[in-house]
Parts: structure tokens; C-alpha cells; sequence
């Protein structure tokens, strides 16, 4: 190392960009875990070759965060992540990019750039919207039946990992979509602490947990 | 069989019932899907364990590539099932399927196995039950796959002969497209599954057990292993590839955690050291190099293909890679400043092995300084032919703490020939004696992490004529450093006695021992190597059942003139150099490394024709003195 880099000068700070990149957990990406899915990502942002802004410290880590965790056999298109670059090329590139490196069932859906300081998408989320295709449904005459009854009702006491809670306040929203094969749509509360899971709803109406194949459809923010 | 429609709904109901779903259902990075109906040979490729450590083997990896080149062939691959899944497949009547197109495994022509290890043996068994298929081989034909199998433990194929078609011993690479080929024709004409076999035992390197007798002495000894026709050979020697082809690049990336999530490339194959206990180092002779730029290219090009973050330089002896300090340096010019790691296993005990690993400290891997001296007393390291002085050593592990490293592990084993107390008290104290240089340079913060295994006799070894030291004897000796080795600094690990007796009667044993490992499957015995699973009472009760004696195979020292059960597997080396060799551990001689002197192991004249059509410094065996013809 030479004299001249040793000056008192202060050190330039590379200028980063946030990018928030919507994507899509399809079929063959959907019994992937959350914990599984930042590694995906790592990988997936490496082949691209982006120039990731790393994380300081002992085992630095390339800087992103995804928005929500998805349930463990849910596909969505909407799921939201936003990544740390220093200087990077044009967003139509990055996204090119970045759907070439994707692995298959990993969609790229859109890229836009968003202040730095913007909060964390984590503790933003009020709710996230679902569709769920039921695989043995009721009659529909039955099903509304059953969603009449739970829209009802004053609380759903239920257990989730040995812990009591009421599912009620966590559905927003449910109705039977018209057409075959049925289909539920959901909106289900998904504040820090207070998150609704589909397959909850569907015990609470009665039906196998493992008989809908789910989809979120919607993450909703504050306007 | 259900078609690949049917095995996807039935998933569909199970997958969310079961731990780590995504190891079942495919769809990673770099998978090939090919079309189903345009293959003319379709083939399964099996690694008989869990997803999580089935999909980092760098052999089912090249079989993979290579096949899955032919435009005529398609390959898939399938693991097996963790117990919940097979109990829910069960439940749900799911045949063992292929992960890339959900065919079920009796669909295929052709369903390899990768043994690299004998504690497969149960999922062999329930794996071909899970796709079911008839266990035993005389109980399938002409429409039911051929099942055949290869790797490492394939070198003593006879504990499983029963239930396998055909054995690969050796290299796969050229020889699979071979048995393709065999496969094709044998489609063509028609004929039955008998005509197949003795078709594929004309290959060289294939193995067709059925084709064989194996005669027995009254006392249990083999006294012949015979060929019941003309097409089987009364040798099967190894396949060999005389130059190693270019490493796979387009690995595999799951999508869940496995065990090492990293590219591997292949730098050299085979071992010059010679040690005696070292069933590889003996059976994948001779050594060949990768040149530097094709590793270097293999790197870079399988970072791009799979944005891993991890780099595995391997071999069985890293710093014997001729141009090591060329690698090392230019993988750090190259690499350096990308957030890689790369790690360089095996390396020899000296301050070389330090400043190798100095270069490559940008991209070191997280952890310890690994080394094992495999023995701490002269006389064990002239027995084993690993030798190290202990001068050296703590010269070394003195180097390697003052370069930034607080933890060293160390890797023994015990049970070795001729040993004795001494011995295993000489690996305490050497234990003792590095923490304490460690203690000199970085104080308190340094670590010994010591691993002891038990020494199995292995197949085609110098070893191969000894007994298994006594279980008492191990429980003593383990009993020995467990009380000495106290310190807060070091920590100890070792190996269970009772899985290294399975592993030493199941690669001791001869075809009798594969009606053990049926009944130990019925017992219920599968996942032998992991703990939770391994039920060593299972195993009592098969010899119980089968009238066989366990201590016939593992606590019996074999004459030097009885007729092994492997011996009609040639690895390349002749049985009069493993006997040589034996008496030579047995008068504590020392033999050299043979890149510098060759001793005549059997290679080069076994492979005289091979070798004579390659470049001369294609392998590392020195020129021959002397003699001028080598007679074959």
C-alpha cells in the first residue's frame, strides 16, 4: 500500500440504489421455505452478476429483504423483495438479467427503484389476499353455507403451533369465486403478530387442510 | 405403473405433511428434461440416501452430464425418501419416481446405483421395493429395468450381488455409454433378460454376479468364485479413464439446504502416497491431473452457471497436485474480492500446506486448519505408512496458529494393526502438544478438535488380510482419550464402534452375507448410517437367523494364500504387491511416495496399452528402471 492512499481524506462511500423487484413463486417453487428462498435469491442475484452491496462485518452478505413469507405450498405472483446495489445498470437490465438467472418457477415480474430510506416492507404489511382452489369442495349450496356461518361468527378459537388464538379478527375478507373447479377468495390480516393462514380458514370451514392449492394474489401496504 | 399425472396429484395431498418438501419434487437449477417418448434408453440414477446428501456427489453428477448428452438418452435421478415421505408414498401407493419427470422407476430401462459407501446397502433394498421391483435379480425379467450399480463399494460387489444385474467396477465415464449401447442392442433383437446379461458381461469392467459360482470351503472360506459360461471373464478388471475428461460445470442447484452447497472440481484422481489403510488411495490408481487452466475455466464457468458462493478443490491429497502453488495463486488472482470461499481438503503436514492456505486466506472457508496424521507413534505411522514426524507436525500446527487460525482439527483413527495403549495415549498427547503450541502463539483462544474413527480393514488394501481390532480393545482405547482428553481447549469426537463393525462386516463380506442384509431390511433396517436408524440388535438377529457368524468376516485375520471374496475384482494392483506391502507394515518399513520411484504395483502393466497411447507425463508414475518390456 502506498503513501498517497493512507491520507486523512474521507473515505467515498459508494452511492447505493434500492430496487424492489416483484416476482412470482410458481409451480415448481412453491414447496420451497422462506429460509431456503433467501439463499435462492443470493444465488440467483450472484449469476446475474448485479453489483450486490454486501453487508459489512465477519461474513458479509449481499443487502436485500424480502417483504412477506409466503406459505409453505402457496405460488403467488405478487411477493416483493428489495435488493441493495451499488451503481447498477439500468432497471429494464436488471430485469432482464435477473429473470436469465432465475431458477425455474422463479418469475420476474417487475423492477423500479425506491428511495433508500423507505421503511422496511417486513413491517408495512396490513394484509395479503389469497385464492384458493379447493380440491374436494362441498356443494356450493353447503360451502356458502359454512362462509355465511363463519363471517358470523363472534370468534374462531383455534391452536397454532400449541398456541390458542381467534382466527375471526385475522379474516378480513372471504368469499366463494363463481366457476369451476370452486374457489375461496381471501383477505386475511398479515400485521407483525397478527398473521391469518389460509389453511387455518379452511379448517375453520370445515374442509382437509391439504385440499387447497393456494395463491396469493394481493400484498397490501398502507396507501 | 401410475403414470407421472397420477404421482403429481397424489403428491400434491402429502407433500405439505412432510419435513423439507422441496427435496422431493425437483425443479432445480440446471436439471435436464428431456423429451420422454424421443429417448431411446431411458436411465435412473439413483443415490440410495437422502436428497441432502445425494445431490452434492460429484459422481452421480458426471454420470448425469455425460448421459444426459447422447441425444438418444435421457437420464433422471431419485433419492431416497426420509421415513415420513416413505410412509406417506406407502400411504398413498406412490412408486419411488424420478424427480425430473415423475415417472415411476420401473418406467425406465436402466436404474444405476451409486454405492460410494456399504452403509447403503438397506436403501438399495428398500429402494427398489419403494419403486417395486422384485429384490433379487433372478427374480426380474425382460420388462423390469436393469438395475445396475457402481462406485467405491462396488470394488467388493458380492454382499449385494443377489439383488444387482450388473456391476461397474472402476470409472464410469467411458464405460456407461457402453452399457447404453449393449442395452439398445440387446432391445433390438428382442431377446430375453439372460441374453442382455451375457451381453454386458463381455464389457470390460462389468460384472454380471448371476453369471458366477462362488464354491465354499467347509470352513466358510471361498474356495472359487467360478463363471458358469463363456462370456464372463474369470477377472473383472477395473475401468479407467486415461485422461480425465473436462469437469462438469452445470451443477445442480436444489433449492433447499443440502450438505455442501458448493461446486466441486475434480483437480486429481488417484493417490501416490501409498498409505495402507487407504481403500481409495489403493483402487484409483494411477494419478491424473487436471492442467491448471482447465480448473481455473471449470471454476469460473460453474460460478456462472449455478451463483454459488462455495469452491471445492478436490482430490485425495491436495498438495501433490504438481502445480498447486499455480492453482492456488492464480484461484486468488481470479477470486479474490468476490465473497467466495474455497476450500482445499487433504493436505499434507507441513508449512507448505500453511502458505498454500495463507495464499487462498481471502477466500477461506469458515473453520479450522484440518490435518490428519492418522496415527501419533512412529511405529503406528511406519505400520499405516503415514508418515510424519511429530517435530513436524508441531512445526506445522505452530505455523498454522501463527497465521490466524485458533482451531486445528485433527483426524486419527484407532484400532490400526499392531497397536497397542501406547499407542492411543501417543494420540492424546500429541493432542495436548499442539493445543499447547496453539497456547504460545494465540493463547487461550486456541482449539484442538480432535476426530477419531475406527480403523476397518478394507478390501483390495495391505489391510485386506487383518482382523478388526477386538471390540473391547476399541471400547478401551476410546475410553483412554475420552479420560485424558479433559481440556476445556480440545474437544473430542469419535466414532461409533458398532456402525464401523457393520461397515466392516458389510465390505468384508462374501455373497452369503447378502441373506443377512435381506433380513436386516425385513428387521426393519434402513438409513444405516444415521444414527436415529441404525439398529445394530436388527443385524444380530439377520446373522442369528441366517446361521452366520459376524465375527467370521469382521475378527478374523485371513490367510495371506485364502481365496477372498473380492478377489476375482481386479483394482489394478496385484494381490502380490498388497502382500508385500502387507509384510512390509508388518517389519514397520516405510515405502516412498511412488511419484518418485515406482514399486510395481500392477497399474502400468495391467494398463500397458492405455498408457502407451497417452502423452508421458499423462499419469504420475515415474518412468520404470531397469527392465525395458514390462511383461503383462
Amino acid at each position: 500500500m502506498n503513501e498517497s492512499s493512507q491520507t486523512s481524506a474521507p473515505v467515498e462511500t459508494i452511492a447505493l440504489t434500492r430496487v424492489r423487484i416483484t416476482f412470482g413463486k410458481l409451480e415448481t417453487m412453491r414447496y420451497v421455505g422462506n429460509l431456503d428462498m433467501h439463499t435462492v435469491w443470493e444465488r440467483t442475484l450472484r449469476r446475474a452478476a448485479l453489483p450486490l452491496a454486501y453487508t459489512k462485518g465477519f461474513n458479509p452478505r449481499p443487502r436485500f429483504q424480502i417483504a412477506a413469507s409466503l406459505p409453505m405450498g402457496a405460488t403467488s405472483r405478487c411477493e416483493i423483495i428489495d435488493v441493495w446495489l451499488e451503481q447498477p445498470p439500468a432497471l429494464e437490465e436488471i430485469q432482464a438479467r435477473l429473470q436469465r438467472s432465475a431458477p425455474p418457477g422463479l418469475l420476474v415480474v417487475a423492477v423500479e427503484e425506491v428511495p433508500l430510506q423507505s421503511p422496511a416492507m417486513q413491517t408495512q404489511l396490513l394484509a395479503a389476499e389469497f385464492e384458493v382452489t379447493l380440491l374436494d369442495a362441498p356443494p356450493a349450496g353447503e360451502l356458502d353455507r359454512r362462509i355465511t356461518e363463519l363471517r358470523a361468527a363472534e370468534t374462531l378459537p383455534r391452536q397454532w403451533r400449541g398456541k390458542a388464538y381467534d382466527l375471526r379478527p385475522l379474516v378480513e375478507e372471504i368469499e366463494r369465486l363463481a366457476g369451476e373447479p370452486p374457489r375461496l377468495f381471501l383477505r386475511l390480516s398479515a400485521r407483525e403478530g397478527a398473521t391469518g393462514r389460509p389453511e387455518e380458514v379452511l379448517s375453520a370451514l370445515g374442509l382437509d387442510q391439504l385440499s387447497g392449492r393456494v395463491q396469493r394474489t394481493k400484498l397490501i401496504f398502507p396507501l | 405403473m401410475l403414470h407421472p399425472r397420477e404421482i403429481e396429484d397424489r403428491l400434491e395431498r402429502i407433500l405439505l405433511t412432510v419435513q423439507k418438501p422441496g427435496r422431493y419434487t425437483g425443479g432445480e437449477l440446471n436439471q435436464v428434461v428431456k423429451d420422454w417418448e424421443g429417448a431411446s434408453t431411458r436411465v435412473a440414477l439413483v443415490f440410495p440416501d437422502l436428497y441432502d446428501i445425494g445431490v452434492p456427489n460429484l459422481g452421480l453428477a458426471i454420470l448425469y452430464d455425460l448421459l444426459n448428452k447422447r441425444d438418444d438418452v435421457l437420464a433422471e435421478r431419485a433419492y431416497c425418501p426420509w421415513t415420513d415421505m416413505e410412509t406417506a408414498m406407502r400411504a398413498a401407493g406412490i412408486p419411488l419416481y424420478s424427480l425430473e419427470s415423475k415417472h415411476a422407476l420401473a418406467d425406465f430401462d436402466i436404474i444405476g446405483y451409486t454405492l460410494p459407501y456399504e452403509t447403503l446397502y438397506t436403501n438399495l433394498l428398500n429402494s427398489l421395493d419403494l419403486a417395486g421391483l422384485p429384490l433379487f435379480s433372478a427374480e426380474r425379467g425382460a420388462a423390469h429395468p436393469l438395475v445396475i450399480a457402481g462406485g467405491h463399494a462396488a470394488f467388493n460387489p458380492e454382499p449385494v450381488a443377489p439383488f444387482v444385474d450388473a456391476f461397474v467396477i472402476g470409472e464410469g465415464e467411458e464405460v456407461m455409454g457402453e452399457i447404453v449401447d449393449a442395452h439398445q442392442a440387446w432391445k433390438h433383437s428382442g431377446g430375453e433378460r439372460a441374453a442382455l446379461l451375457r451381453r454386458l458381461a463381455q464389457i470390460d469392467g462389468v460384472y454380471v454376479p448371476a453369471l458366477y459360482d462362488v464354491r465354499y470351503h467347509p470352513d466358510g472360506t471361498v474356495a472359487a468364485v467360478v463363471p458358469l459360461c463363456a462370456e464372463a471373464p474369470a477377472v473383472i478388471t477395473k475401468r479407467l479413464v486415461g485422461l480425465l475428461p473436462p469437469p462438469v460445470t452445470n451443477f445442480l442447484v436444489p433449492n433447499v439446504d443440502v450438505v455442501h452447497n458448493r461446486v466441486a472440481v475434480e483437480i486429481m484422481r488417484g493417490c501416490t502416497r501409498g498409505c495402507r489403510f487407504c481403500h481409495a488411495g489403493m483402487i484409483s490408481r494411477p494419478v491424473r491431473e487436471r492442467p491448471v487452466d482447465q480448473v481455473l475455466d471449470a471454476i469460473e464457468a460453474s460460478l456462472a452457471a449455478t451463483g454459488y458462493e462455495e469452491v471445492g478443490l478436490l482430490s485425495l491429497s491436495s498438495s501433490d497436485y504438481t502445480n498447486i502453488v499455480d492453482l492456488v495463486q492464480k484461484v486468488s488472482q481470479r477470486f479474490n474480492g468476490k465473497n467466495l470461499s474455497v476450500s482445499l481438503p487433504s493436505l499434507r503436514i507441513d508449512s507448505f500446506s500453511v502458505s498454500l492456505m495463507d495464499e487462498l486466506k481471502e477466500l477461506r472457508p469458515g473453520g479450522g486448519f484440518t490435518l490428519a496424521p492418522e496415527a501419533a507413534s512412529e511405529r503406528m505411522r511406519r505400520t499405516i505408512n503415514k508418515f510424519v514426524t511429530t517435530e513436524q507436525l508441531l512445526d506445522t500446527a505452530r505455523d498454522i496458529y501463527a497465521h490466524g487460525w485458533t482451531t486445528i482439527k485433527l483426524y486419527f483413527m484407532i484400532g490400526h494393526p499392531l497397536e497397542t495403549l501406547e499407542d492411543v495415549q501417543a494420540i492424546a498427547d500429541l493432542c495436548k502438544a499442539v493445543l499447547a503450541e496453539g497456547r504460545k502463539v494465540v493463547g487461550r483462544k486456541a482449539k484442538v478438535n480432535a476426530g477419531v474413527s475406527t480403523f476397518i480393514p478394507k478390501p483390495h488394501t495391505p489391510f485386506q488380510w487383518v482382523s478388526c481390532d477386538s471390540m473391547d480393545a476399541i471400547a478401551e482405547k476410546l475410553a483412554l482419550l475420552k479420560s485424558t482428553l479433559r481440556d476445556p481447549g480440545i474437544k473430542l469426537t469419535w466414532s461409533e464402534p458398532n456402525v464401523t463393525l457393520l461397515e466392516a462386516w458389510l465390505s468384508r463380506g462374501d455373497r452369503r452375507m447378502s441373506a443377512v442384509i435381506h433380513r436386516a431390511w425385513q428387521n426393519g433396517t434402513k438409513f444405516d448410517a444415521w444414527q436415529e436408524h441404525f439398529d445394530i440388535d436388527a443385524w444380530y438377529r439377520a446373522f442369528e437367523a441366517e446361521a452366520l457368524d459376524p465375527n467370521f468376516y469382521s475378527h478374523r485375520a485371513r490367510g495371506l494364500e485364502e481365496v477372498l471374496p473380492w478377489d476375482h475384482i481386479n483394482s489394478g494392483v496385484r494381490k502380490s504387491y498388497l502382500k508385500q506391502d502387507y509384510q512390509w507394515s508388518q517389519d514397520l518399513r516405510f515405502r516412498e511416495d511412488c511419484r518418485e520411484q515406482c514399486f510395481a504395483c500392477g497399474i502400468l502393466p495391467g494398463f500397458n496399452d492405455m498408457r502407451a497411447g497417452l502423452p508421458d507425463d499423462a499419469w504420475k508414475c515415474p518412468p520404470v528402471k531397469g527392465k525395458k518390456r514390462i511383461p503383462a
